[in-house]
């Protein structure tokens, strides 16, 4: 264990701390809990960011790394620097608009990050950069990914508390959007948290943490273990639904103005766009280019790019020319941020799990 | 009513100009792409299979592969539908843009006109204020409030006395959104014109040779080139002592009429280019002589002296200044020692290349040993001489990728087009700002100022507000 892993520790569980903060503060109300909630945050975020420059200075000092290469180049380092930007992007958020509840929707998207960095027991080794990632292209095309994933989580909460608000018909399209999203998020954690408590031991590498996904429950050998896994994830996602009012009358309690959700969801994005068509498409390309001699190849990775940044483009489009507001566009916010985290995760882990499921038995 | 009777060509051109086409296509685009991440692309038909027996079950999976099969889906991207959907996306996109441009351009370059002082319209951003002298003695005041927001006022006066400033600043930044569209069909011209004028290909070139083709990606058609590559060199480097490569290069060289024309040492992200010609080292490998390669080697005497030596495995040497002969006896891409001290090979690539040379004396073995390229101390012999292992050569290929792409300078004009059209319609906006000055009649002037902006209103209302406010204090000093 070295030091900028334990700080990235203590990172963790203040964010984890901190969720807690922010959703009872929620709950009660109390603006002294809330005020502990922000200070949470701030120090964790403190130790993050140091955690951070110590990492780099690490790979420099071991030469695995030249100088002017932030740690930004594995699933480990990514995620982490992806929750580093979501965070600061919350801060400023919450001094901007002196509002807090929306942090018990932006904390939770941090622990779950981090979480599943420990639940897939990815590697944390600082690994040097294998030649074709040695590339200015890349450092911006990283970067600039990961600025604009984290604008795109900051709309997903904005969006969705919207939608939480704004729904009220049990039977009614946007809430049984709402309650089914949230609902599959936390099948999702339970499922990986059953993963994690059976297999942690040997799932050390990415590989074997490929192999092991799902495999407590949805991939079990045993049919019956899988068929329950599917029968309880049903359960959790009809729980969702049935008192999602609970989370509303929480979140309504607040009096948060809905317009200023909506516009904030708008904002973020308008940012986040075209930080993600140029870092993310284009950089992205043209680093491709300049290592392969291809800029475009329709690979999964660079369809999913496209096909997020179609989503949000529909999102614009559908908001500046159409008039769309509210609960229409607000869906297409959190759909949006669905196939982020499938561009992101969902193409290494599922969508390559598929292609080489024979060459990992 | 006279629009019952459209003709055929408006409602086809309200069809591509609508906005719901737009979305709509945007959906499909979308939605169908992501099939084709699920299928692997351009793969065997068993790979497939499998994916497909894994997500539906072994016994739909032959009747699904053939419908998607009869669909185009094993390549899709590139099937008739999918390339429909790409066309009538560009076609809306300019119809579009054409149908909704002479609007904005309007807006965009029309000059700003001083206010209706009878009627004045309601204003966004509005604020008053009253200053001390007359509307000319208070002009340069009023005047520094829109240089500080950097905007160049004209000016006309206002019936009654006083006058009025006005002025407007990035009213091109309305076209922004056509900027980012015409950027968006400069990089689909540019990938059409690779697609069909381009060429992609690959070029396996072992250590030593020339060649003036290279291989088609798809069919693995020679392709002429028009001038010859030679490799020259080929080398791998790790980091540290680990297994982990850190760079491979390739030391080219062009040769056009027999003439050498350009040496370049190539790495990934550092590639050759020629003619139009682009040379990517892309992968390495051995070739299956591996015995027959020539051993490089820097031997030196007793004397200081230095000598290259160049031998093939069987031939001997001379250490320079000495009697000593060094016979190469074997050679091994990647040597290592198991646990009893037996020496084996555990890889076919380069990665720890070793020689075991003999060395004796009038015919008397002396000592011998394996000597290693990446371990310097191996090089030092018991008696003070030393053998340094450069290279063995002739034995690697280069893998490069070859492409020409006469398209490719038109995606990147693209990029940055839309770089430029991206930035301008969501971090800039079209600001207006208009302010009355009249008298009160006393010795005051009354100070109204009217603004607005197409987007980000409150930011610039904050400006405008923050500039009044510095004016006023100035005013106090004074």
């Amino acid at each position: 264990m070295n030091i900028s892993s334990s700080l990235y520790g203590i990172a963790t569980l203040g964010y984890i701390f901190a969720m807690i903060a922010y959703i009872s503060y929620l709950a009660f109300r109390k603006d002294t809990i809330g005020k502990i909630a922000t200070g949470i945050t701030l120090l964790s975020f403190i130790s993050h960011t140091v955690a951070f420059a110590l990492r780099w200075y690490e790979g420099y000092a071991e030469g695995l790394r030249a100088f002017w290469r932030p740690p930004i180049s594995n699933l480990y380092e990514s995620l982490i620097f992806f929750v580093w930007c979501l965070i600061l992007g919350y801060l400023i958020i919450e001094f901007k608009y002196k509002n807090r509840s929306f942090g018990a929707f932006i904390t939770p998207v941090a622990a779950l990050a981090l979480a599943f960095i420990e639940m897939s027991g990815m590697s944390k080794q600082i690994e040097p950069l294998v030649p074709a990632l040695q590339s200015n292209w890349l450092l911006a095309h990283v970067t600039m990914s990961f600025i604009s994933y984290s604008m795109f989580a900051l709309a997903f909460g904005t969006g969705l508390m919207y939608l939480i608000e704004k729904t009220e018909d049990r039977k009614e399209p946007a809430y049984i959007f709402w309650t089914v999203s949230i609902g599959v998020l936390l099948v999702l954690l339970i499922a990986m948290g059953l993963d994690y408590l059976k297999f942690h031991v040997v799932a050390t590498t990415p590989e074997l943490a490929k192999a092991y996904l799902f495999k407590a429950t949805f991939n079990s050998p045993s049919t019956a273990v899988s068929a329950l896994s599917w029968i309880g994830a049903l359960v959790v996602i009809f729980l969702v639904w049935r008192f999602g009012y609970v989370l509303r009358n929480i979140i309504v309690s607040f009096r948060l103005d809905t317009r200023i959700l909506d516009e904030l969801t708008y904002k973020i994005i308008a940012i986040g766009f075209p930080i993600f068509t140029l870092g993310g498409l284009i950089f992205g390309a043209i680093w491709a280019d300049q290592a392969w001699g291809v800029y475009w190849s329709w690979d999964p990775k660079e369809t999913w790019s496209l096909i997020t940044w179609f989503v949000y483009a529909f999102y614009l489009h559908a908001r500046l020319m159409r008039g769309w507001r509210g609960k229409k566009v607000a869906v297409v916010a959190v759909v949006g941020f669905v196939t982020v985290v499938f561009t992101y995760l969902g193409v290494n882990l599922l969508l390559s799990g598929l292609h080489s499921y024979g060459s990992l038995k | 009513m006279e629009k019952e009777k459209k003709s055929f060509i408006d409602r086809l051109w309200d069809f591509f100009a609508s906005i719901k086409l737009a979305i709509v296509l945007f959906a499909l685009i979308a939605s169908t792409s992501i099939v084709g991440t699920v299928i692997e692309q351009n793969a065997s038909p068993e790979k497939n299979l499998k994916v497909l027996s894994r997500l539906i079950g072994p016994d739909l999976a032959p009747s699904a592969y053939r419908l998607l099969d009869s669909l185009g889906f094993m390549d899709m991207y590139h099937s008739w539908w999918f390339v429909t959907f790409l066309v009538l996306f560009a076609v809306n996109l300019i119809i579009c843009s054409i149908d909704r441009l002479p609007r904005i351009w309007k807006l965009a370059t029309e000059p700003i006109k001083p206010i209706n002082t009878d009627r004045i319209p309601s204003f966004p951003i509005k604020k008053e204020i009253v200053l001390k002298g007359t509307p000319e003695g208070v002009r340069d005041k009023v005047m520094s409030v829109f240089k500080s927001l950097g905007l160049k006022p004209a000016n006309s006066p206002v019936e009654g006395g006083g006058f009025q400033l006005y002025s407007q600043k990035g009213g091109w930044t309305r076209l922004g959104v056509y900027i980012t569209h015409l950027s968006i069909l400069v990089i689909m011209i540019g990938a059409v014109i690779g697609i069909f004028f381009g060429f992609h290909g690959y070029l396996n070139l072992p250590e030593g040779y020339t060649s003036s083709v290279a291989y088609d990606r798809k069919t693995g058609k020679a392709h002429e080139l028009g001038f010859s590559v030679r490799c020259d060199d080929f080398d791998v480097e790790f980091y540290g002592m680990s297994e982990m490569p850190k760079d491979y290069r390739s030391w080219l060289t062009v040769i056009e009429n027999g003439r050498e024309v350009l040496r370049k040492v190539i790495e990934v992200n550092e590639p050759l280019r020629y003619k139009g010609y682009i040379f990517y080292q892309s992968s390495y490998g051995m070739m299956p002589n591996i015995k027959q390669g020539i051993l490089i080697l820097k031997v030196t005497g007793p004397n200081g002296k230095t000598e290259t030596v160049t031998k093939r495995i069987g031939e001997s040497f001379t250490i320079p200044g000495t009697n000593i002969v060094g016979t190469i006896k074997d050679f091994s891409p990647a040597l290592a020692t198991d646990s009893s001290g037996r020496t084996y090979t555990y890889s076919n690539m380069m990665n720890n290349p070793a020689a075991k040379i003999e060395f004796s004396k009038n015919g008397t073995p002396l000592y011998s040993g394996w000597i290693l390229k990446r371990f310097p101390r191996t090089w030092n012999l018991p008696d003070g001489n030393r053998v340094e292992m450069v290279d063995f050569w002739g034995v690697q290929y280069t893998g490069l990728q070859v492409r020409k792409d006469p398209g490719v300078w038109l995606v990147y004009l693209g990029c940055v087009i839309m770089a430029f059209g991206l930035y301008s319609a969501f971090f800039m906006n079209h600001k207006k700002l208009w302010a009355l000055v009249r008298t009160d009649g006393k010795n005051n002037t009354i100070v109204t100022f009217m603004g607005t902006a197409n987007k980000g209103r409150q930011h610039f209302a904050n400006k405008v507000e923050d500039a009044i406010s510095k004016l006023i204090t100035k005013s106090k000093e004074v």
